[in-house]
């Protein structure tokens, strides 16, 4: 290090305030115990710099700076500009640590009785919204039971619950209005849930019949509304990152008072997308939140193999964005932040990341057994000991607002309607041919229209070799 | 990607020359034009197509633009210049370097409603970014059922340029124009170009824009009816640029240049061949292809990029299902060698079609090939 100041020196010479530089060539000893003081904080940075260098008292005549009107304050300082501005210098060779002292806190406002921890702030909600917001999250714990039960059945080819994550589902649903744009990934329908979706949209959509709004033209699970503007789900990894960063860049220029939210999982934070978006989003100043679901798995994939990071929230800082880490099972601690999230977003035009920490208790979907990787044990005590809908049912119940009875009330009648929805889909007709060739373009080109007629054409003159229940 | 400009400004090729000429020429077109006093009025595809861009950002605010260099920088081949000054920078985007990250966004941008032009400095770099152009641009208006629509175009040079090597050189037309939901669009001349990118930014799809960087600094003769800025070219509609009636050339982008050169040349050998530009990859122009075969009764495809899946090979079976009576004799097809492209100069000319390719596969067409040549 000494040798490369040396030299640095000759050819730099226009370097201002290197005085404390040759303090330190001259005393290399002094500089080595230095060097070695700050191991003891390994975390620190420039911000944080002693001032141990110029302890040598050592003055240099021959590198006499020439005053300059931007370093007004003289040598002591030993900032320098470069582009992205001015940076303070250091002898000390100071590596940042790889992970913090500790870990970042997570904000939490129910502990596990549902009783709000002395001292914490949150924001207020009232018994109404409370009550929504308690009978969308058990809707939504019913729903993905029964639907997982149905495709066990074979009535439906595919499902993927949100066990575990219905907290943040409909918390930070809640925290929004209808006018945001929602880009999910594919575990939030509870968003959808909360803006209006019903039991029978969502049925129609898992059947893929004649009523579904994809007119069934992809998987279960990948819902799409644009009334209730929630951006049809795809089932490629985090690309719906840079879809709400862009969604959110034409908010902005529209001056709407509404901003772009994306969720995606501890997985999906590995992906291309998910950095440049983030970025992007921090350079444009858009205002977007990120809802990170850090649910420790990725299908097999447990977090220690998807980053080594202090999970996701630290990275924020990374690319100039504010973050917070919040219990990802706890209510009303997502609505808070949410609500806070969404006001920094639109009113200061900034993105927001919120890292909420889960756990994934259904498998990956019906097409995994999560078992094969991970405890049985871990996954029964996530679900009974630390189940969010039973956290938040505690909260309502000591407010007075809830009690058993209405909780019976409330599964069965949820169940019934589900059943019932069920039944109605599937014999609702499947989308007819027409639907194969139309949404292609705007506007069917003619190749796609001689090929309807052609199919046409083959449908009629082997109409036993053509399924009798789908329409034409 | 800096090395191409790099290399560029110092080998001075002619596709920069005009950056060196005054500001004036690079103005929308209706007032650079009143300097010239000769009735046949000219301008280069980078004119054309900087000033269709003007043109369609005045006409409709949505409509902006995004991409590497696009803003201070006038635009690496200088397509953008005078934009950013012009619409400033919430409608002109200098990005980060990220491909993936600025194609998400576009899309995400035109799900909500805008109409934003994404610029790839080359469309070699769109393949960092092609899961967006696929899975989110392409196909998104037919998975959401008609909820999610994409009106963005996907601009930039493809295909080879002169000394760029591998990374610079591939054309994209075959890959794009396979998928479904997207429209390929390859403008040769200054007409092609201001009428078709006009055409893709109206166009509620997503379009594929392909350009050329050799092509930027050709000069075209256009007519009145071009410069009005109104003027859109109908996206699946080839055109005739030459008629013949002994053989059918089918070429898009710089090798329509070359195959109305080889036209030339065979008309002096009593060969009268009909040179099509393609203008639009997909959708293609089946109809008028299969008509000129039916006159002609054979077909020479050309194009620059690797033969295997290419353009031609579509084309081919196109006429075989549709004329297949109509042929005459087997249809030659003209592509790049099958080689990553080399640098070497010497390496580079004989790894692209040459006009006499075109000459000797229409001859062959013709059954006049001259015999003993060992690529005749």
């Amino acid at each position: 290090m000494a040798l490369w100041m040396r030299k640095s020196l000759k050819t730099f010479n226009n370097f201002k305030c290197i005085m404390g530089s040759f303090a330190m060539i001259n005393q290399t000893s002094s500089w080595s115990s230095s060097f070695i003081q700050n191991l003891r904080n390994p975390y620190s940075h420039f911000g944080n710099l002693p001032t141990l260098f110029y302890s040598s008292g050592v003055e240099s005549t021959t590198a006499q700076n020439q005053s300059d009107s931007s370093f007004n304050s003289g040598c002591s300082q030993q900032v320098m500009d470069f582009p992205g501005g001015k940076v303070r210098f250091s002898p000390e060779m100071k590596f940042i640590s790889e992970s913090p002292e500790e870990r970042v806190h997570c904000y939490q406002v129910l502990d596990e009785n549902g009783k709000p921890i002395t001292g914490s702030n949150y924001i207020q909600v009232s018994e109404e919204v409370a009550l929504k917001m308690y009978s969308n999250m058990a809707t939504l714990q019913i729903m993905d039971t029964i639907f997982y039960e149905a495709q066990r059945q074979g009535r439906i080819s595919f499902y993927a619950t949100t066990i575990g994550e219905e907290a943040i589902n409909i918390a930070s649903a809640a925290a929004l209005t209808t006018d945001d744009l929602v880009f999910p990934q594919y575990r939030e329908p509870g968003v959808l849930l909360w803006r209006g979706f019903t039991m029978q949209e969502f049925a129609n959509q898992c059947f893929s019949n004649k009523a579904d709004y994809g007119k069934g033209r992809q998987m279960p699970i990948h819902y799409g509304s644009n009334k209730h503007n929630y951006f049809t789900v795809a089932s490629t990894i985090a690309t719906q990152i840079p879809h709400a960063v862009g969604a959110a860049y034409s908010l902005k220029m529209d001056k709407i008072d509404a901003c772009a939210v994306t969720y995606f999982g501890d997985g999906g934070t590995s992906e291309g997308d998910f950095h440049a978006a983030i970025n992007f989003a921090a350079v444009r100043e858009v205002p977007v939140i990120f809802i990170c679901r850090n649910n420790g798995w990725a299908i097999s994939t447990p977090t220690s193999d998807q980053f080594r990071s202090d999970g996701v929230v630290v990275r924020g800082q990374a690319y100039g964005v504010r973050s917070i880490r919040v219990d990802g099972n706890d209510g009303l601690a997502l609505y808070s932040a949410v609500h806070a999230a969404r006001n920094m977003a639109i009113n200061e035009h900034r993105p927001i990341l919120i890292e909420a920490l889960t756990y994934r208790v259904g498998h990956h979907s019906t097409s995994d057994d999560s078992t094969k990787y991970r405890p049985v044990d871990e996954i029964e005590w996530w679900k009974l000991a630390r189940d969010p809908v039973t956290r938040f049912r505690k909260w309502i119940e000591n407010n007075g607002w809830w009690n058993g009875e209405r909780e019976t009330q409330l599964r069965n009648s949820v169940k019934e309607e589900l059943l019932h929805a069920i039944q109605v889909a599937e014999k609702v007709e499947k989308p007819p041919v027409a639907d194969i060739f139309t949404d292609v373009y705007d506007v069917p080109p003619s190749n796609l229209r001689v090929q309807e007629k052609l199919l046409r054409e083959t449908i009629e003159r082997h109409p036993q070799d053509y399924p009798s229940d789908v329409p034409k | 990607m800096w090395g191409v400009i790099r290399q560029k400004m110092s080998t001075g090729s002619s596709s920069l020359l005009n950056i060196g000429q005054p500001l004036q020429r690079i103005r929308p077109a209706a007032s650079a034009f009143r300097n010239y006093s000769s009735a046949a009025k000219e301008m280069t595809v980078r004119e054309a197509l900087n000033s269709a861009l003007d043109e369609e950002m005045s006409a409709d605010p949505t409509v902006f633009l995004m991409g590497e260099e696009v803003g201070e920088y006038q635009g690496a081949y200088k397509i953008s210049k005078g934009l950013l000054e012009k619409y400033g920078p919430e409608r002109v985007l200098d990005t980060p370097i990220t491909e993936a990250g600025f194609t998400g966004i576009g899309v995400g941008a035109a799900y909500h409603g805008l109409r934003p032009v994404v610029e790839f400095m080359t469309f070699n770099f769109s393949m960092q970014a092609i899961d967006h152009i696929i899975n989110s641009a392409a196909k998104s208006n037919y998975m959401s059922a008609g909820q999610l629509s994409v009106p963005i175009v996907f601009r930039g040079p493809n295909g080879a340029a002169a000394g760029v090597g591998a990374q610079h050189s591939q054309c994209y037309a075959s890959w794009y124009a396979s998928c479904p939901g997207l429209k390929v669009l390859t403008p040769y001349s200054s007409e092609d170009a201001r009428g078709l990118l006009k055409s893709a930014i109206r166009d509620p799809d997503p379009v594929v824009f392909l350009e050329n960087e050799l092509l930027y600094g050709e000069s075209f003769p256009i007519s009145a009816e071009v410069l009005d800025s109104s003027f859109c070219i109908p996206i699946g509609k080839a055109k005739i640029e030459k008629e013949g009636k002994d053989v059918t050339i089918t070429a898009f982008s710089k090798m329509v240049g070359y195959a109305l050169k080889a036209a030339e040349i065979l008309s002096k050998e009593g060969i009268s061949a009909e040179v099509i530009n393609l203008r639009s990859i997909r959708p293609l122009d089946r109809a008028t292809i299969n008509a000129s075969v039916r006159k002609t009764n054979r077909l020479v495809t050309v194009e620059e990029g690797f033969p295997q899946h290419g353009v031609g090979a579509e084309i081919c079976t196109s006429v075989i299902e549709d004329s297949f009576g109509y042929l005459d004799a087997p249809v030659e097809r003209i592509a790049g060698a099958d080689v990553p492209m080399p640098y070497a100069a010497n390496l580079e000319r004989l790894a692209v079609p040459q006009v006499e390719d075109i000459v000797r596969a229409a001859k062959r067409a013709c059954y006049r090939a001259e015999p003993g040549a060992a690529t005749a």
